[in-house]
C-alpha cells in the first residue's frame, strides 16, 4: 500500500521511456530464455532425424547399445553397434578425470589458499589462456608431440591411444576445474578460516578438515562439469586417440569415441539414409551422458545451496 | 554459480518470437560469390569449387596453384575429406568438380540425377594411382600376397602377428600387428575392400585415419604397422611391398610401367565427376587438367598418367 502511494506522488515518466524500458525488458527476457529455446530445438532436430530409424523395423536398440560391431558401410552385413565407441569415450574421460582432478583441485586449492595476491592474478591468467587454446590445436599437439613422447618412453606400440587421448583432455578441462573449484573455496565464508585459526590449526589442518567440507558440493560440481567438457571433445579425441573400433584391454590401446565416429562420418553419410539416421541416433546417446552428467551437477550445486 | 529464478515464470512475447525467428533464419539466405556453371558477367571472377578424394587432394591442390597462372580469372577452391564426401557433395549440388578414387555407384548416380533435374553425372578419368601397401622401413618383408593381406585386414582373417607371416623386425618384442586403414569415406578404403576384400568386412581394432599422408606418416613411425595408401605418398621412413594375386605367385612393385601393363594388381583410375557436360570455366579447367602440362603436374606428384606416350614425351 506504502509503495503504491509513492509511485502515484512520483513525477510521471515520459512514455517513450516507459515504453523503451518495456521493450528492453522484452529483450533481456529473450536473452534470458534463448538457452532453452535452443537447447529444446537442437533436441527436437537432433530427434526427428534418429526417429525414423529408432522406430523402424530394421533397427535393434540392444545391438545399437550393447554390440561392438561397427560396420555401417558394410556391403555384405551392416550392423550398427555402439558399445566399443560408448567404451571408448567413458575410458578416455575416465583417465582424462584421473590426470585432472588431483591437478585441478590442488590448483584450485592453491590459487584461493596459499599464493600471495600477484602470484594468484598471473596463475589465473595463465590458466584461462589454457582454456583459450582451440581443441584442434591440442589434436595436433597429441598427433605430434605426445605421441612421439609415448612411443619413445612407453612400451606402445603406436602414440595415438586412450593415454594420448587422455593426457589431452586433461589439460583442457583442468581450466575449468580449477576457476569453479576456486570459486566454490572462495564461497567459503572468512568466519571459517578465522574459527579454524583460533582453533590453532595449521593452514594444510584447515585446508583438510574446514575448507574442503565446505566446499565439497561446489568442488563436486566442477569435478563434474569437467566430465561434460571430456565428454564433449571431439576434434581433439578424434587425432589424438587413434581412431580405432575397439574394446581397450589398457590404456596404451587406441579407440574411437561417440563424438569422435561422428565427425568422421556424418559429412558422407547420404542424407536421410539408416547410416546417417543412427549418426543422429549416436548424438542422441551422447547428449544423454553429458545430460547425465550435466544433471547431477546441478543436482549437487542444489545440494550445496539447501546446506 | 547459478541462482535459483525467484518470482514469475518467464512468458515468451509474441515480439520475441519474430526477433527469435528472424535470427533463425538469416543463415538461411544470402549466397556465395558466382559460382562456376551458373549465368555470369563477363570478365568476373569465376570460382570452381572441388572437393572429394584424400589421394588426390596434394595433386588437385598442385593444379589449382598452376591453373591460377593460367586462367587468373578461376579460382579453383580445393577441399578433401575423402571420395565419398565428394560424390555427396556433388549429389547436393554444392560443388562444380568432385574428385574420387573410386567409381560412383549406380544408385549415387541415380540420386545425383534425381537431385539435379535429370543432370547426369560425367565421369573424366584424369589419371591412374598404384594402391601401394606400406610398412615400416626397418620391417624385413619385401613382398606380401592379397590373400595374406585379406588374413590381416579381413573380418575373420587370422594373421594377427608378424610371426605368422616368419617375419621378425629387429628391436621390437610386442609384434601384434598394427594395422591402419582409412575412415569410411574414403575411395581408398572401398577400392582396398573390394580388391582385397572381396567385399568383406575388415576386422575392427584398424587405426582408421583421415587421409592419405596420415597413413603413411604413422606406418613410418611405427615398427610393427602396415598401411595402405597412394603410391604418391611414399617416403623415406616407409617401404612399399610388392604385391602378388596369390601366395606363391609373381610379386610386382608399384610402379608407372607396371600399372600400365597391368601387372601391378592394385592399380586405380583417378577420376573428376561433374555434373551434365561441363561447360565454360569447368570445361577449359578439365580441358588443361588432360593437357600435357596437367599430366606433368600429376606425374610429379607421383601418380601415374593417362597415357604411356605422353609420360614418355615430357
Amino acid at each position: 500500500m506504502k509503495k503504491r502511494l509513492e509511485a502515484m506522488n512520483r513525477p510521471s515518466r515520459p512514455r517513450w521511456a516507459v515504453l523503451g524500458e518495456k521493450m528492453l525488458e522484452g529483450v533481456i527476457r529473450l536473452c534470458g530464455i534463448s538457452a532453452i529455446v535452443f537447447v529444446a530445438a537442437i533436441l527436437l532436430f537432433v530427434f526427428r532425424e534418429a526417429a525414423p530409424i529408432l522406430f523402424g523395423d530394421r533397427f535393434h536398440l540392444k545391438q545399437f547399445l550393447l554390440s561392438v560391431e561397427w560396420y555401417p558401410t558394410s556391403v555384405s552385413n551392416v550392423r550398427y553397434g555402439t558399445f566399443a565407441l560408448t567404451v571408448g569415450s567413458v575410458s578416455v574421460t575416465a583417465l582424462a578425470m584421473v590426470i585432472a582432478v588431483p591437478f585441478g583441485l590442488g590448483a584450485a586449492i592453491f590459487v584461493s589458499e596459499f599464493c600471495g595476491r600477484r602470484m594468484r592474478e598471473t596463475l589465473k591468467i595463465v590458466i584461462e589462456l589454457l582454456s583459450a587454446i582451440p581443441s584442434v590445436v591440442w589434436g595436433f599437439i597429441g598427433l605430434t608431440v605426445m605421441s612421439k613422447l609415448i612411443v619413445a618412453y612407453t612400451a606402445a606400440p603406436v602414440g595415438v591411444n586412450i593415454l594420448n587421448g587422455g593426457v589431452i583432455l586433461a589439460l583442457m578441462s583442468v581450466p575449468i576445474i580449477v576457476s569453479i573449484g576456486e570459486d566454490a573455496l572462495k564461497a567459503v565464508p572468512d568466519s571459517y578460516r578465522e574459527a579454524g585459526l583460533a582453533l590453532g590449526a595449521t593452514r594444510w589442518q584447515l585446508v583438510y578438515r574446514v575448507l574442503l567440507p565446505a566446499a565439497k558440493n561446489g568442488l563436486l560440481a566442477a569435478v563434474l562439469l569437467g566430465v561434460g567438457r571430456a565428454v564433449g571433445e571431439t576434434m581433439a579425441v578424434l587425432m589424438a586417440t587413434g581412431h580405432a573400433v575397439h574394446i581397450p584391454h589398457g590404456i596404451l590401446d587406441s579407440v574411437r569415441t561417440l563424438t569422435a565416429n561422428i565427425a568422421a562420418e556424418l559429412g558422407e553419410a547420404p542424407v536421410g539414409s539408416d547410416h546417417y539416421r543412427v549418426l543422429f541416433l549416436t548424438g542422441l546417446l551422447l547428449f544423454g551422458i553429458t545430460f547425465a552428467v550435466n544433471l547431477t551437477a546441478e543436482l549437487v550445486v542444489r545440494g550445496i545451496r539447501r546446506k | 554459480m547459478t541462482r535459483a529464478s525467484d518470482s514469475t515464470p518467464p512468458r515468451l512475447t509474441l515480439g520475441g518470437c519474430a526477433l527469435l525467428a528472424a535470427i533463425i533464419a538469416i543463415p538461411c539466405c544470402g549466397r556465395g560469390p558466382a559460382r562456376a556453371g551458373q549465368a555470369q558477367r563477363p570478365g568476373a571472377k569465376v570460382v570452381i569449387q572441388n572437393k572429394g578424394s584424400d589421394t588426390m587432394v596434394n595433386v588437385a591442390q598442385l593444379w589449382a596453384e598452376e591453373y591460377r597462372h593460367v586462367a587468373p580469372e578461376a579460382d579453383v577452391e580445393v577441399s578433401g575429406g575423402g571420395s565419398g564426401v565428394g560424390i555427396a557433395a556433388l549429389i547436393k549440388g554444392a560443388v562444380d568438380i568432385a574428385n574420387a578414387s573410386r567409381d560412383m555407384k549406380p544408385e549415387e548416380i541415380e540420386e545425383a540425377k534425381r537431385n539435379n533435374q535429370g543432370q547426369e553425372p560425367k565421369e573424366f578419368v584424369v589419371g591412374h594411382d598404384a594402391l601401394a601397401v606400406y610398412v615400416h622401413k626397418s620391417n624385413p618383408l619385401n613382398e606380401i600376397s592379397l590373400d595374406s593381406l585379406a588374413d590381416i585386414y579381413g573380418e575373420h582373417g587370422t594373421v594377427t602377428r608378424w610371426s605368422q607371416l616368419g617375419v621378425e623386425i629387429p628391436g621390437v618384442r610386442d609384434d601384434r600387428i598394427v594395422r591402419i586403414s582409412r575412415q569410411s569415406s574414403s575411395g581408398t578404403y572401398e577400392f582396398f575392400r573390394e580388391q582385397v576384400l572381396d567385399q568383406k568386412d575388415f576386422k575392427l581394432g584398424s587405426l582408421d585415419l583421415n587421409g592419405s599422408k596420415e597413413v603413411v606418416e604413422l606406418v613410418g613411425a611405427t615398427k610393427t604397422a602396415i598401411g595402405y595408401s597412394g603410391m604418391g605418398y611414399d617416403t623415406d621412413a616407409v617401404k612399399m611391398l610388392g604385391l602378388s594375386r596369390d601366395a606363391g605367385g609373381i610379386a610386382s612393385a608399384p610402379s608407372v610401367d607396371n600399372v600400365f601393363d597391368k601387372q601391378y594388381p592394385l592399380a586405380r583410375s583417378l577420376l573428376i565427376y561433374t555434373l551434365g557436360e561441363p561447360q565454360g570455366a569447368v570445361k577449359m579447367y578439365i580441358d588443361w587438367i588432360m593437357s600435357e602440362t596437367g599430366q606433368k603436374i600429376l606425374e610429379e606428384s607421383g601418380f601415374v598418367p593417362i597415357s604411356r606416350r605422353r609420360s614418355t614425351k615430357s
